[in-house]
């Protein structure tokens, strides 16, 4: 186990610039999840750090060391594929004892780190099937460990759920979370799904045009976003982003704008919101509309507890007084950066 | 008003509605395909079974029954084990080297290069030429005077002229030359196997054993190769059975010399049953193939189903 430290990885395909220029420093034991939409170099990001490809530019450390020309093989990080990667022609055994021969270790000593991991896991009464005689939950659970069994440097997650049903999913959040405190492994995690950021992450990255735009606690990415794309992309439904005077943004979560009698205490400032549309979503009522005197790109939303705001008090087409918590309200300058601590 | 039309019940026909039933329209379509098989490959087959237990000659086209005398008679016969030795020989023997430069091959067009495309479509050419065009180009270049192999040899200092190989005169390598000339032809086609077998591996597999710490080796014998199996003993097959059976290279290259010793069964069985007009011992040879054949396609037929549970 070990730090995984990267300074100023670029990696360009021809004239597509994929990462453009990444330095990330995670900790040993620490839970990285690299956050980003579809394309956004997170993959690739990963992919370098494996030695799967090679960085254009940049160094990459592994445990203090730098292993830029390092072949994968010596790199000794293990890493999760999307679509596992298991081995069809070989049993879960093999599947699971392969890459310990790839390090030619004697044969009780695989076999008994093979009965460590796939007791580890539950899946030792799976050890003489194959992978095409597993369910898609078995499978994920084969794949984590052949990537535990040699013990590695860091473990590398490439959207590791993405192949299961909603159900599935949930539970298997909350294995690979508490197996990886459990173990004390150094994990980078890739998804575009922000629950699993939030729920896995000791730290997010949250990643865009092969650039990171924001590192910290899933609570500081949330309360506290670095810039407009991360406050947009960040939360459901996003951020709610306003022109302010002279260019500037102003931004606020859906949770934190709330009829004006609601406001129990502290300085608020007060809009007045036309509601256009309203949804009741059972734990919330979400509602659309628009703000008097600000322009927004997007509707404007609100997420009210339904046990507080009876449906009749905000009927469509009328205009509410709603207030913002000024501790709530977020500013961002013409760039989209932020411009002030509360 | 005047009636234009009036609905008319007529009795429709039983047999109207005949090809719309699934199991008499499947007989139908697939009726063509085993009346084919009966006449031309069954048919014959049976009428090779019953010649090779006859006395049937063209010069006295007798049906006389001789029961396993023929067969006897050419076991006994040193020169047929020699053909039925190299048989073998001349099949294995290319398939390896098919496969080996087939293998080689299709790494290398697996790599993006400039002009892969074209290199991609003219590697083609050797399945596509004609055999027997083939066989005379590749005969001009084994010839005794004007080899260009051993003017190439002899022109790089590596042979003198007195010493220049015989090619088709030296039974070693008269044998040895067959065999390239049937390599080059599979090889094209075992290229296009791999290819297909490598490229429908998943990406993720491949990377998951080279981060996993398998190098080059290990991943080409222990991942892909055992993936690519079963459409490579498909190939094999096909490539063993075209092989075992062919005649025409060795036909148009040597002639099954020198002194027999690029006989093979195909040949022989030509030669004795048509060409010397002795057809009961011809289609005995030939009849030697059958179990040979028999048995490669059910070794593999059955390694394949194996390996697909």
């Amino acid at each position: 186990m070990a730090a995984v430290l990267t300074r100023d990885i670029v990696k360009t395909f021809g004239e597509i610039t994929a990462v453009n220029g990444i330095s990330l420093t995670v900790p040993d034991a620490e839970f990285m999840v690299l956050l980003g939409p579809s394309g956004c170099g997170k993959t690739t990001f990963l992919r370098i750090i494996c030695g799967l490809d090679q960085q254009t530019s940049g160094d990459l450390l592994i445990g203090g060391r730098i292993v830029n020309d390092i072949p994968p093989r010596a790199r000794g990080v293990a890493m999760m594929f999307q679509s596992y990667g298991l081995y069809p022609h070989y049993t879960v055994r093999n599947n699971i004892a392969f890459p310990l021969r790839t390090q030619r270790l004697p044969r009780d000593e695989i076999e008994k780190k093979v009965q460590w991991a796939s007791q580890l896991l539950g899946i030792g009464h799976l050890l003489d099937r194959r992978p095409r005689q597993l369910s898609g939950g078995e499978r994920q659970r084969v794949a984590l460990a052949r990537a535990l069994v040699r013990e590695p440097t860091a473990l590398l997650l490439d959207e590791p759920l993405s192949n299961l049903d909603a159900k599935l999913r949930t539970s298997a959040r909350q294995e690979i979370k508490n197996f990886q405190q459990r173990v004390g492994l150094t994990t980078i995690y890739v998804t575009h799904d922000q629950v699993e950021a939030m729920g896995m992450g000791d730290r997010i990255a949250v990643i865009d045009h092969g650039r990171v735009r924001q590192v910290g606690t899933p609570k500081e990415i949330y309360d506290d976003p670095a810039d407009l794309f991360v406050a947009t992309f960040v939360g459901a439904p996003p951020m709610n982003i306003v022109t302010h005077n002279g260019g500037g943004y102003l931004g606020f979560r859906p949770e934190n704008f709330l009829p004006t009698d609601m406001i129990e205490n502290g300085a608020a400032t007060e809009f007045s919101f036309r509601v256009d549309r309203s949804e009741y979503l059972g734990s919330e009522r979400i509602v659309y509309g628009v703000m008097d005197g600000f322009d927004s790109k997007q509707p404007i939303t609100a997420k009210l507890p339904p046990a507080h705001v009876a449906a009749e008090r905000i009927r469509p087409g009328e205009w509410h007084p709603f207030a913002v918590k000024n501790s709530a309200l977020r500013h961002f300058d013409k760039n989209g950066n932020r411009t002030s601590r509360h | 008003m005047a009636v234009i039309a009036e609905p008319v019940t007529k009795p429709v026909s039983r047999l109207h509605f005949m090809l719309d039933r699934r199991e008499v329209l499947e007989n139908i379509l697939i009726a063509p395909a085993i009346i084919y098989v009966l006449l031309l490959v069954g048919l014959p087959l049976l009428l090779a079974m019953y010649y090779s237990v006859s006395a049937y000659t063209i010069y006295n086209p007798t049906w006389q029954f001789v029961g396993l005398a023929n067969f006897t008679q050419i076991i006994d016969n040193p020169n047929f084990l020699q053909t039925l030795g190299n048989t073998f020989i001349f099949t294995f023997g290319s398939q390896l080297l098919g496969l080996v430069l087939g293998k080689f091959g299709a790494f290398l067009l697996l790599r993006p290069f400039p002009g892969r495309k074209i290199v991609r479509a003219l590697i083609i050419l050797p399945f596509a030429v004609p055999v027997a065009l083939a066989t005379i180009a590749w005969q001009w270049m084994f010839d005794s005077l004007y080899s260009v192999i051993n003017w190439t040899l002899i022109a790089a200092s590596i042979v003198t002229r007195e010493d220049a190989p015989n090619w088709l005169g030296n039974p070693y390598l008269a044998m040895l030359c067959v065999i390239i000339i049937n390599a080059w032809r599979f090889f094209p086609f075992a290229i296009v196997i791999f290819l297909a077998g490598i490229t429908a591996i998943p990406q993720d597999i491949i990377d998951a054993a080279t981060v996993d710490g398998a190098g080059f080796w290990r991943r080409n014998y222990q991942i892909i190769l055992p993936m690519i199996l079963p459409i490579v003993a498909i190939g094999l097959i096909f490539g063993i059975v075209f092989t075992f059976t062919d005649l025409s290279i060795v036909f148009l290259l040597t002639m099954g010399g020198p002194v027999g010793a690029t006989s093979v069964l195909g040949f022989a069985g030509f030669q004795t049953g048509i060409v010397s007009g002795d057809v009961s011992h011809g289609a005995a040879i030939s009849l030697f193939m059958l179990p040979v054949l028999l048995v490669v396609v059910i070794i593999t037929l059955r390694f394949i189903r194996r390996r697909e549970i």
